[in-house]
This record gives structure tokens, C-alpha cells and sequence, in this order.
């Protein structure tokens, strides 16, 4: 399987970067989780859960230091159900005091990150963990590449079966409910997702950026997006372009991947805000104009 | 099943019905003991002070909000009925400012599953613009919802809450944002709708001169029902002198035939 990869990778790309299958196999793992990414991201922006998916992320540790009391070889599993239970509380929290939950995350974000450091750093051996705070692509197992394709697969089948009924939950609850969406399971199951990417990709990404891999292409489509399609398609697509040529740099850098990856998004962030800027300028005459012609009051009347 | 066809006593939901209605936040009153009859063809009007409960009426009735009590749908020949279909047109939508959603976006996500971001089936716009069309929006389709004004926001919410035909309209009038044209439109559009339609119709409202002629009931609420009648019984009801400090003397819906059944007390 991954050797046809391979052999595709080396008829397209004849680079001399992509001679190594370290980076083949990062290549690919990029053009896998740039997607999930994009589509994670535009409701997380939607919904302002950006401080959530943080806490998700930094919640990583505890999760990891729960495997290591436990005594398991790979802290992956113990890292997902964790996050897990953690969403599930924090959305919970939500519903039942149907107010800001700011205070709350942040009062168990900081909690678990401490229980986690105060595990992990016992006899002073911190440091074997510190790659999970800035994460390593490269070192990305066929074996992982196939658990990124069927997350991609999870998170295509969840935004096709349940997108609308997410996207009119983030729009309007009372709305929602009143075409018959259950707000509170459909919430439920978004969070859960994510927060499982989100820890899924912590190895390979770090817990430190993840979140900007998370709002920055998705933020980024916000500027230029003018109905949900062009949004998807902008968050996708900026996420994808920034993934390779982000791969690209740390490899001639020698820089971390991920993070060489975000500083590429922020670029293209910044290049959004400029071509906002310049087309509303562009359109400000011509739009005035517009909207005094099809105003619908002189219509109605 | 289809309302068009329903005469005042036959309708499928003739009314619906509170008893001891009441809801309850964290330890918090906010309403108690409301008793309503909803007819079906009626515009109720809700009117009240601030933080009297009345976008918390709407809400427990759309199931948002967890109540106490009984709420039950009769048909016209007082048998009680299943859940009927409501439609709901919120105060406001709860988006920050640059939300990328299209009207289309959003009206598509309220009839069908097929999702948003990736395809519009022609047939799905059809319906969209013939719902907008139906309150005058249908060249509001493919404008991003973040940049309607008020009153076009409006009537795009009422033409979502009207797409199918529901049993019973709850309508939260937004405070402000709406011009006085605006309002008249979307005040004349509902009257109409629930003639058309029969429909049972629950409006809040903050403009007491325009519910006072569009509405056959008012009921004031504050936390439970103050006073409830014909326009003319309420404004002129000793709860709504205390409230609100004097007594309405404007125009009321229907005020001749109102006037003629209730004689005023001297």
C-alpha cells in the first residue's frame, strides 16, 4: 500500500527532498491532516471554541501521565479517553449552566496541565516527554499514516451526515431545536471528535501549536469566505498549501515541522487581511451604489 | 397534513394549552403558574416589562428550555395530540459578525440533511426562493446572513419558520434594528399568514401600538399571567396601568366588534 505511494511520490515529485521515505511519509501525513484541519477548524471559529480545543490539547499531558501511572508502553490510548471524558464534561458544563464556560475551562485547563507536568517530571525525567510539546512529523510510521486516513474517512462521513445540523446548532439553539436537531447530542459528538484529533495528532504536531493549526486556516478563509462552500474550500485549501510548503522550509531549515507549518499559515493569514483590505476598498463605491439599487424596503413597499 | 384546509373548528391543532406552566433556572423563577389557551387562526400577543420571561415562554415552548407542567396540543375536537410542528423565528442569531454563511446556507440547513459546504441541489434552492419569496426576501438568497439588516434578518427567519407550514408560529420580535416600515411589513405579512393558514400564532412584542392592532388576544405576562383578553381589556386592565403607568388609547384590532361583546366597566 504505502509502496505505491512511493512510487507515485517519486514519478511527481522529482525533488531531492522527497528522496527520503521519513519524508514521503510526511508528505503524505500532511496532505491527510491538513484537510481534517480545515474542516475541524471552521466550526471550532464558528462556534468560538478555540479556548476549548486548547485546553484539549494541553489536557494531552495528563493524559499521557495517566498511561505512564498505568504502566502502558503507548499513552495514546489513555491520552484519548482522557480527552474524551474532558469534553464531555466541558460540554456538559455548558449545557447545564448555559452560560460562558470560559472560567470553567480555564480553571481545569490549567488543573490538568499541572497534574500532568507534577507526573511526568517525578525524579526530574521530564524531558523524555518534551516531544509532545513541540511534536515530531517526521518520525510518522506507515502504520500512523493508515490511522490519519481513517480519521480523514470519520471526519468526511461526520460533516456529510451532520454538518447541517451542526452548522444551524452554531447558528441558532432555539432554532435547531425547533427543526427538530437534539442540539445537545449533536454539541456532544463535536466535541468528542475533535477533541480525538486533536489528541491523535498531538505526537506528530505538539501540543504548543496545535490550536494554530486548528484557527489559523479556518480564521484565514473567514476573510475572503462568502457563503459555506468557499469557506470549506479557503479553509482546506489554505491549510494544504501551507502543510507542504511549511514541510518544505523545515526540511532546508532544519526547523520544526509543525511550527515552520503555522508560521506558513500566518503568512497567508496576513494575505488574507490585505486582500480584504484592498477589495472593500476596491468595492467601496461600486457596492454603496449597489445596495441603494436593490435595497428591499423600496422593493417591499 | 395540511392547514390550508382547515376551518376554525376542524383544524388538526385547534389549540394549545398550558397548565401550570412554569420554568426554572438554577434555583431562578423566571416564569410560574401561566395558563394559556393558544387558539388556532388567533394572533396572541405577549406583551410585558423587561425580564418579564417572554422570550423564556418561547423558548421552553420550542424545548430549549426544560419546564414544569403541562403543555398539551388538542385538535378540534379537544382529543390530545402528538407534537406539533413549530416554527420559531428567534429575537437574534447568536453568530459574531463574520460568520461566511449565505441566506441559502442557512435556510437549506433548516429543511434538508444534505450538507451545506459541499453541493446545492437546484431542487433545494427552488424551495429556498420560493419561501423567501413569500415575504418579499427572495433577492436576499445569496447574501452572506452577517450583513441583513434588521428587518431583513427577520423576514428571512420567518420565511426558514414558515418552510414547511408549521402547526404553531413563534414569533420573538427583535427590541431594535427594525425600521417603522419594516415592522409594519413583517406585522402585515403575519396577520396575513395566519389567516391564510389558520395558524395558531404567538408574538412577542415591544411596540404596543402596532400588537394592539394586529392581535385578536394580548396576554401580559410578568413571571405569570397578569391580565389576558381582547386588546382593549388588556390596555385598559389595572395591570397594565401599574406596569406601565397609564392606559392605552390607541387603535385596537377589531375594536368596534370588541367594544360591542365587552362592555367597559365604568
Amino acid at each position: 500500500m504505502i509502496e505505491v505511494w512511493y512510487t507515485l511520490v517519486d514519478s511527481i515529485f522529482p525533488f531531492s527532498w522527497v528522496e527520503f521515505d521519513f519524508m514521503k511519509n510526511a508528505l503524505l501525513a500532511v496532505l491527510l491532516v491538513s484537510p481534517i484541519f480545515g474542516f475541524l477548524g471552521t466550526i471550532v471559529v464558528n462556534n468560538n471554541m478555540a479556548f476549548f480545543s486548547d485546553a484539549i490539547g494541553h489536557a494531552a499531558l495528563t493524559g499521557i501521565a495517566i498511561g505512564v501511572v498505568l504502566g502502558l508502553g503507548d499513552p495514546l490510548w489513555a491520552m484519548l479517553i482522557f480527552a474524551a471524558v474532558l469534553a464531555i464534561g466541558i460540554t456538559w458544563t455548558r449545557h447545564k449552566t448555559g452560560a460562558s464556560v470560559d472560567t470553567v475551562i480555564g480553571v481545569f485547563f490549567s488543573t490538568t496541565v499541572a497534574l500532568g507536568v507534577v507526573i511526568l517530571s517525578r525524579g526530574g525525567g521530564f524531558n523524555r516527554y518534551s516531544n509532545y510539546l513541540i511534536g515530531d512529523l517526521l518520525s510518522i510510521s506507515p502504520q500512523e499514516l493508515t490511522l490519519l486516513a481513517f480519521a480523514l474517512l470519520v471526519v468526511l462521513l461526520f460533516w456529510g451526515l451532520f454538518f447541517n445540523r451542526l452548522f444551524l446548532t452554531s447558528i441558532n439553539q432555539a432554532v435547531a431545536r425547533s427543526r427538530g436537531v437534539n442540539v445537545y447530542v449533536v454539541e456532544m459528538l463535536f466535541s468528542v471528535l475533535l477533541a480525538m484529533f486533536v489528541t491523535i495528532s498531538i505526537q506528530w504536531i505538539g501540543i504548543l501549536i496545535i490550536n494554530a493549526l486548528l484557527i489559523l486556516p479556518a480564521a484565514s478563509a473567514r476573510n475572503l469566505a462568502v457563503n459555506m462552500r468557499s469557506y470549506h474550500f479557503l479553509a482546506v485549501v489554505i491549510s494544504i498549501v501551507a502543510g507542504l510548503a511549511g514541510l518544505f522550509l523545515s526540511y532546508h531549515w532544519g526547523t520544526a515541522t509543525g511550527a515552520t507549518i503555522v508560521l506558513c499559515i500566518f503568512v497567508l493569514y496576513l494575505g488574507t487581511i490585505a486582500w480584504k483590505t484592498v477589495s472593500s476598498r476596491w468595492n467601496k463605491y461600486g457596492s454603496r451604489t449597489d445596495r441603494i439599487k436593490s435595497s428591499p424596503d423600496h422593493k417591499a413597499g | 397534513m395540511n392547514n390550508r384546509e382547515c376551518i376554525n373548528d376542524n383544524c388538526a391543532f385547534c389549540c394549545t394549552k398550558l397548565e401550570n406552566f412554569g420554568v426554572s433556572i438554577g434555583g431562578n423563577v423566571l416564569l410560574y403558574d401561566v395558563n394559556l389557551h393558544i387558539h388556532c387562526g388567533e394572533l396572541t400577543g405577549i406583551i410585558g416589562p423587561n425580564g418579564a420571561g417572554k422570550t423564556t415562554l418561547l423558548k421552553a415552548i420550542v424545548g430549549e428550555l426544560p419546564y414544569s407542567g403541562n403543555m398539551s396540543f388538542l385538535d378540534g375536537r379537544g382529543l390530545r395530540t402528538g407534537h406539533p410542528l413549530i416554527g420559531y423565528v428567534p429575537q437574534k442569531l447568536d453568530f459574531g459578525s463574520g460568520v461566511p454563511a449565505s441566506v441559502l446556507d442557512f435556510c437549506t440547513a433548516c429543511i434538508s440533511n444534505v450538507p451545506v459546504w459541499l453541493v446545492h441541489s437546484p431542487g433545494n434552492r427552488r424551495r429556498v426562493w420560493e419561501s423567501l419569496a413569500r415575504v418579499q426576501a427572495e433577492h436576499l438568497i445569496d447574501r452572506r446572513i452577517s450583513e441583513l439588516s434588521g428587518g431583513e434578518l427577520q423576514r428571512v427567519l420567518l420565511a426558514c419558520a414558515l418552510n414547511p407550514v408549521p402547526n404553531l408560529l413563534l414569533l420573538d420580535e427583535p427590541v431594535a434594528g427594525v425600521d417603522p416600515r419594516g415592522l409594519k411589513l413583517f406585522y402585515d405579512m403575519v396577520s396575513d399568514l395566519r389567516r391564510e393558514h389558520d395558524l395558531s400564532i404567538i408574538m412577542v412584542s415591544h411596540d404596543h401600538q402596532m400588537i394592539a392592532q394586529y392581535a385578536d388576544r394580548i396576554v401580559l405576562l410578568n413571571k405569570t399571567v397578569l391580565a389576558e383578553g381582547t386588546p382593549a381589556e388588556v390596555f385598559h386592565n389595572r395591570s397594565f396601568v401599574n406596569l406601565f403607568g397609564r392606559q392605552w388609547n390607541g387603535v385596537y384590532h377589531g375594536q368596534e366588534a370588541a367594544t360591542a361583546i365587552h362592555h367597559p366597566e365604568p
